[in-house]
């Protein structure tokens, strides 16, 4: 940051501060409790009447998601578990060869899919299992918003599976390269993907056609869908990128708004779920909240050199919670 | 976090060789030694025995075209994806061992280091080691372009198994290995019996350690080195030198090197374009380059290293008083351009 900056106002000083000690790599609301999911075997539940650790992998935890009543995460140790707000936990699957659950998501009738190696999983509400087998390691799973449907990212494209209609020939969006991510928007209609490059694939699935968003300086790592998916917030760059979707077209054709201009790099991004602002978190330690407006800045977090690795809000968006690569985390009720 | 210093970036060692020549035999040596580290090692699916380690993970050996219209920038899919778990129980381990089927590249395993910000950022490439069987490997090397390329390609050799074959077959084999690659460090072993620090911690790809590039035929200190296991078979200094020396009667066909050298300082204006104007054209076809530059005006000396288009440099250090200002650089590939390479390079004298 320059000098001949004026500082932004801050709400520093009102963050509960937690000491994950390890590295933070995701972090849910279950109610109204913060939990930290932690690189390795645990997650921190971290609610105003104290801390509480969970042991729920042998090992690392590779990805989480949740619904606001359960995680769900895959380990190294091949499980899929699923913990509720209680802290009572449960082992949903286990790969039969050990194989790392890469992937994990979570769908409409609370279906949960995962993947690890190649086969892409869904179990059903009813606890039917569906399984696909991708033309490489699945490398990013999301669901539609209706129509259970499975985004499953590759080499080379992604996959649109219907894992109910067992005749169904799953749909190929094609687009060279390695795929690294997915996310659908809310309305349905488009679908991004990140890429190894530092870029951004998107497809119409009405039409599959194509749309690239470029001009990353890094790889993007986090993805954001704004209030009624009119915007969708990425990291990857000095600034916030946000792409617009509020038309039928999406953003062919038309330029991101770029936001919070800094000298570090944004790494995380996680948008209010009612308001029009993002908390955006940087490689330097700090999270600012951004109305995207008028570009508007607060200071949530001052810089330290932790990378930012985890942001998340609560349901009503009044708490957002962060966690960093080195370890530290924090609450910020508003 | 800021970026990890390279000191504090996790070595990563590259196990590579010829299906049978010993790799795994290398790999439970070096993690079963009593040296107090702990490895995370990636083994390939299709891995021959059984590894005992506590943290082995299996690759499936994906290569990815990166989308930039260059064939040959590709990197490892699964690394990528490994690496990234991996990093999650920092910790746990001291460093990384990728090893790969017989049938793999080396090349793109080198270039997800260099290509993917979050592997390079946290990880480094220590070394290419290849275990090559003595008694098959001349055959290996008319038969199967996998095996030249790991050889072409390799910081560390062993040539592995050499109680099955004869002391001139070994010379001989020595000579041909040279011929493809002659800055590798070559170590004859039996059942890969080595001394681990032959192998690990040698931080090839690093530049602060690019110190001489001197094809090591004609280095002293490789062939003092490898004493011990010569002498048994009563090895004999002056016929090994007079082999070396005739290195052109094993030139490969169509993998070869191209050492450049001048005495004279070089004009960086001409220099850069020029090595980035070859790589770009040439580098499906170089495998690894390396140069120590001496520019004119510039009290500093030049590094790097390059692995096809991926070029990577930087200033070193102050020449120092008592050394020779000369510039060398030394190309490894296949089919390459002699002729033009050496005309650029004299182009490049200032």
């Amino acid at each position: 940051m320059s000098d001949t900056q004026i500082p932004i106002p801050s709400l520093a000083d009102r963050v509960r501060a937690v000491n994950a000690g390890v590295p933070v790599v995701g972090v849910h609301f279950l109610g109204s409790t913060p939990v930290f999911v932690l690189g390795e075997e645990t997650l921190l539940f971290a609610g105003e009447n104290g801390e509480r650790r969970v042991a729920i992998h042998a090992g690392a935890i590779l990805n989480s998601a949740s619904d606001g009543k359960r995680i769900i995460s895959g380990g190294d140790d091949g499980k899929l578990i699923a913990t509720s707000a209680d802290g009572d936990y449960r082992e949903l699957a286990s790969d039969e060869k050990k194989r790392w659950v890469d992937h994990v998501a979570l769908g409409p009738d609370d279906s949960v899919a995962w993947s690890a190696g190649r086969t892409a999983h869904v179990r059903t509400r009813k606890d039917d299992l569906r399984v696909f087998d991708a033309p490489s390691t699945v490398a990013g799973l999301a669901f539609a918003p209706k129509g259970f449907r499975v985004a499953i990212a590759h080499y080379n494209g992604v996959t649109l599976w219907f894992p109910n209609a067992s005749g169904a020939k799953p749909e190929f969006l094609e687009w060279k390269g390695s795929h690294l991510g997915v996310t659908i928007s809310p309305d349905g209609k488009f679908l991004i993907t990140t890429m190894q490059e530092p870029t951004l694939h998107g497809w119409r699935i009405a039409d599959a056609k194509h749309m690239r968003m470029s001009g990353y300086s890094t790889r993007v790592r986090s993805l954001s869908w704004g209030v009624n998916g009119e915007f969708l917030a990425t990291s990857g760059s000095e600034q916030l990128i946000l792409w617009p979707f509020d038309g039928k077209d999406g953003p062919m054709g038309r330029q991101p708004k770029i936001l919070a201009r800094a000298e570090s790099r944004v790494t995380s991004v996680a948008c209010h779920p009612r308001q029009p602002v993002v908390a955006v978190g940087y490689a330097d330690g700090a999270v600012k909240l951004v109305r995207i407006d008028d570009d508007a800045l607060i200071l949530a977090r001052p810089a330290d050199e932790q990378s930012v690795s985890a942001l998340g809000w609560d349901s009503a968006g009044q708490t957002l919670a962060f966690g960093t690569e080195s370890g530290g985390a924090g609450i910020l009720a508003l | 976090m800021p970026t990890p210093s390279n000191t504090e970036k996790i070595p990563v060692t590259v196990l590579t060789g010829y299906l049978g020549a010993g790799k795994t035999t290398l790999l439970n040596r070096i993690l079963s030694e009593p040296h107090g580290k702990k490895f995370a090692v990636i083994v390939n699916e299709f891995g021959e025995i059984g590894i005992d380690n506590e943290l082995v993970v299996n690759a499936d050996e994906e290569v990815f075209e990166m989308n930039n219209g260059c064939i040959c920038c590709t990197v490892r899919g699964d690394l990528v994806r490994i690496i990234d778990g991996l990093m999650r129980r920092k910790g746990k381990f001291d460093a990384i061992i990728v090893e790969t089927t017989g049938l793999a590249d080396p090349a793109p395993v080198a270039q997800t280091f260099f290509m993917d910000e979050a592997v390079g950022s946290r990880t480094k490439l220590d070394a290419v080691v290849t275990v090559a069987d003595a008694k098959w490997l001349t055959d290996r090397l008319k038969d199967a372009p996998e095996a030249k390329n790991q050889i072409a390609f390799a910081d560390v050799i062993l040539i592995n198994k050499t109680d099955l074959v004869a002391p001139d077959e070994l010379i001989e084999l020595e000579a041909r290995i040279r011929g493809l690659n002659p800055y590798a460090r070559l170590h004859r072993t039996e059942r890969a019996k080595i001394d681990i620090g032959e192998v690990l911690g040698r931080n090839a790809f690093d530049l602060d350690r690019i110190l001489e590039i001197e094809p090591a035929f004609l280095d002293a200190d490789d062939r003092h080195h490898d004493h011990d296991h010569h002498h048994e078979h009563g090895h004999d200094h002056h016929h090994h030198h007079h082999h070396g020396n005739g290195l052109k009667h094993y030139h490969d066909e169509e993998m070869q090197s191209v050492s450049l050298k001048t005495d004279k300082p070089l004009n960086a204006d001409k220099f850069l374009p020029w090595i980035q104007d070859l790589v770009a054209k040439d580098g499906p076809n170089i495998l690894r380059c390396k140069g120590i530059l001496s520019f004119k005006d510039d009290p500093e000396r030049f590094v790097f290293q390059g692995v096809h288009m991926i070029l990577d440099g930087d200033h070193q250090r102050p020449w120092r008083a008592d050394e020779k200002r000369d510039s060398r650089v030394v190309f490894i590939g296949r089919n390459l351009p002699e002729d033009r390479i050496r005309q650029g390079f004299e182009g490049c004298i200032a």
